[in-house]
């Protein structure tokens, strides 16, 4: 079974993001990026799956601008074989990332597709489940364990109220949650080695996607600040302070 | 113009969310429907028909539907979407795995997470775990979207008189089965729904720990959260994470302690009335949106608050 996984290229999480004075979007000039943390966890399962002999092939793709590549060079230099960037510069959505994968599936035709849960950016949580639609797969989101079981995939998912196992038929979609893995780092050898494996550079019109977006971001704002607050000094004024300042107990 | 909202609930009980959503649904101007999907569910259907605001309730009541299996649920919902200009769903695990799934089936984008409508067409949602704010357009002639519950007051739980008309299924397209459930059973209130909340960090240590969280919990008839440290550390439940990627929390009191305050954690908790925030560090960033501030060591406030009270 061949393994997709699709890699985003997003704001490092530690960043604190800048809205642009001009309200257009936030300040991404000159700002650390980083693999998507999700699908750092999506890219590390599949190499589990391929170490258990359960996958014989891992290609990672990415829809971004250029320096996506380096986004795929790690996830060459975590174990993926090879990857695939669809490259532009216009913004992409969820549903035009989805279509765009859906045809790269068409033609890979891998047997799982591993997603991150959400972008840290966009804070979506869509793809995933868009091109499981698009394909007409199963999928199993926020998945905490995942299970290949003969021909089908068992799947752990955090749900709201806790834990909720679901059985898949293969192929299926697969989104992650924090705690499926902890991803490895990539080694100093593997980082070279992973420059000199195959990726492929494409277009969105290679794939023959219409791409144009749906939704028109009108304006991008900082939200309320909180006003600063006072530290007291014990428990008993903390209860004053509850009880007769804020009126909440 | 017409609204369906999808229900959350569990077969026995509506889930309060969906009150948010009606709220939501309703701002966007035309009659608001309720669709309850699930298995030997009436007394839902029953008490979605008392929402006020809601003019009729769509019920899908079929063994397919026991366990809400988005390969199951997004058809159903998508037979139904012709008569509406818009589908609403809160933003619930529930909502999240199966509304991109209508919204790709319809080829349409979906707008997750709506925090405040502008107008039919236009939506604010939060971006960059709650660091901007986005006001953003939709183009396509239907409406996806899912809506977070603390940007919607709920709508009243009682009052309506909607009829309850019963709609058909989909079919199962076969691909998917309800494995098992493993649900945290818990007196307490839903952290969503809750007036206050008090949350346990990594500075918990352990989760035997979190009796002490547990007890000023209960006195004060709070909910129980977590950071993500806390959880991945074993401490507790998943299904405790307040976060950019847990559950998005606006009680009217949230007590954080030992938690430091990373960006992640609190773009789930940063539009609480009061914050309170109890931890032994003096420069942890949690202090900088803390209304009230304790330096303290827990183990010795956490009780001793608990006595104040
Ligand atoms: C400068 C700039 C501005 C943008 N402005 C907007 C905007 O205002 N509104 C808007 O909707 N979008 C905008 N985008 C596009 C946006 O960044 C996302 O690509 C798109 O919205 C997908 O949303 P998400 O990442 O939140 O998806 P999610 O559904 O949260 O992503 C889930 C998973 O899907 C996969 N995935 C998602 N995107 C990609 C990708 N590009 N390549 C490979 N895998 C992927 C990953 O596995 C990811 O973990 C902008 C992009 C750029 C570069
Ligand atoms: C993709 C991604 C998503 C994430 N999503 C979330 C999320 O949804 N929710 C979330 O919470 N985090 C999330 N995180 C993790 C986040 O970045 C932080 O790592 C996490 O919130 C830290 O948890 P903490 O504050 O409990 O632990 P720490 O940062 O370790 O803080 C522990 C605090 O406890 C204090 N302390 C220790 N002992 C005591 C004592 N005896 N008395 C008083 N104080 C004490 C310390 O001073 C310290 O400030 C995410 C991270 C990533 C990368």
């Amino acid at each position: 079974m061949k393994i997709l996984v699709p890699v985003k290229r997003v704001i490092d999480y530690n960043v604190k993001v800048r809205v642009k004075a001009d309200k257009t979007g936030v300040d991404l000039a000159n700002v650390k990026m980083s693999m998507n943390p999700f699908d750092e966890i999506a890219v590390e399962e599949a190499i589990r799956k391929k170490e258990a002999g359960e996958a014989e092939e891992i290609i990672a793709v990415s829809i971004g601008p250029q320096q996506a590549q380096e986004t795929l060079r790690t996830a060459l230099a975590m174990g993926a074989d090879r990857a695939i960037l669809i490259q532009t510069d216009d913004t992409v959505e969820p549903l035009a990332v989805a279509k765009l994968l859906k045809a790269v599936v068409d033609a890979e035709q891998p047997g799982l597709v591993i997603l991150g849960k959400q972008a840290i950016d966009d804070d979506s949580n869509q793809t995933g489940q868009m091109l499981a639609a698009l394909l007409g797969w199963p999928q199993g989101t926020f998945a905490s364990i995942v299970k290949v079981a003969g021909d089908k995939l068992e799947v752990t998912r955090e749900i709201d109220g806790g834990l909720e196992t679901v059985s898949l038929n293969l192929p299926a979609i697969v989104t992650t949650d924090l705690r499926l893995n902890e991803p490895r780092y990539a080694s100093l050898p593997n980082i070279m080695k992973a420059k000199k494996k195959q990726l492929d550079v494409k277009a969105p019109a290679d794939y023959g996607v219409d791409t144009a977006p749906r939704l028109k971001t009108l304006k991008v704002e900082e939200p309320p600040k909180r006003a600063g607050g006072i530290k007291v000094k014990s428990v008993e004024e903390l209860v004053d302070k509850l009880k007769n300042e804020a009126g909440v107990l | 113009m017409a609204a369906l909202v999808l229900a959350e609930h569990d077969n026995k009980e509506l889930k309060p969310a969906t009150l948010n959503a009606v709220t939501a649904a309703a701002k966007l101007g035309g009659d608001v429907h309720v669709l309850v999907a699930g298995s030997g569910c009436q007394a839902v259907a029953d008490a979605a028909a008392k929402i006020e605001g809601v003019a009729a309730v769509l019920l899908a009541d079929d063994e397919a539907y026991a366990h809400p299996l988005a390969e199951v649920i997004a058809p159903l919902v998508v037979s139904l979407a012709g008569d509406y200009d818009a589908i609403v769903a809160p933003t619930t695990t529930n909502g999240k795995n199966i509304m991109p799934r209508v919204a790709a089936q319809l080829d349409v984008c979906q707008v997750s997470d709506v925090i405040a409508i502008e107008a039919p067409d236009t939506f604010v949602r939060p971006i960059y775990a709650g660091n901007a704010l986005a006001t953003v357009q939709s183009a396509d002639a239907k409406k996806v979207m899912t809506v977070r519950g603390t940007g919607f007051p709920a709508a009243p739980a009682s009052g309506g008189s909607a009829e309850i008309r019963p709609v058909g299924g989909a079919g199962n397209p076969g691909i998917s089965s309800f494995v098992r459930q493993e649900l945290a059973k818990s007196d307490r209130p839903e952290l969503t729904a809750a007036k206050i909340i008090v949350s346990g960090g990594r500075g918990m240590g352990s989760g035997e720990a979190f009796s002490i969280i547990e007890s000023l919990a209960d006195k004060l008839g709070a909910a129980v959260g977590a950071s993500r440290a806390a959880v991945d550390a074993g401490f507790i439940s998943n299904d405790h994470q307040v976060g950019q990627t847990g559950k998005i929390v606006a009680p009217e009191l949230y007590i954080a302690c030992g938690i430091s305050g990373a960006i992640q954690h609190l773009a789930g908790m940063k539009d609480s009335k009061v914050i309170v925030a109890i931890n032994k560090d003096e420069e942890a960033p949690i202090f900088q949106v803390a209304d009230y501030g304790l330096v303290a060591d827990l183990f010795e406030a956490v009780p001793a608050l608990e006595k104040a009270l």
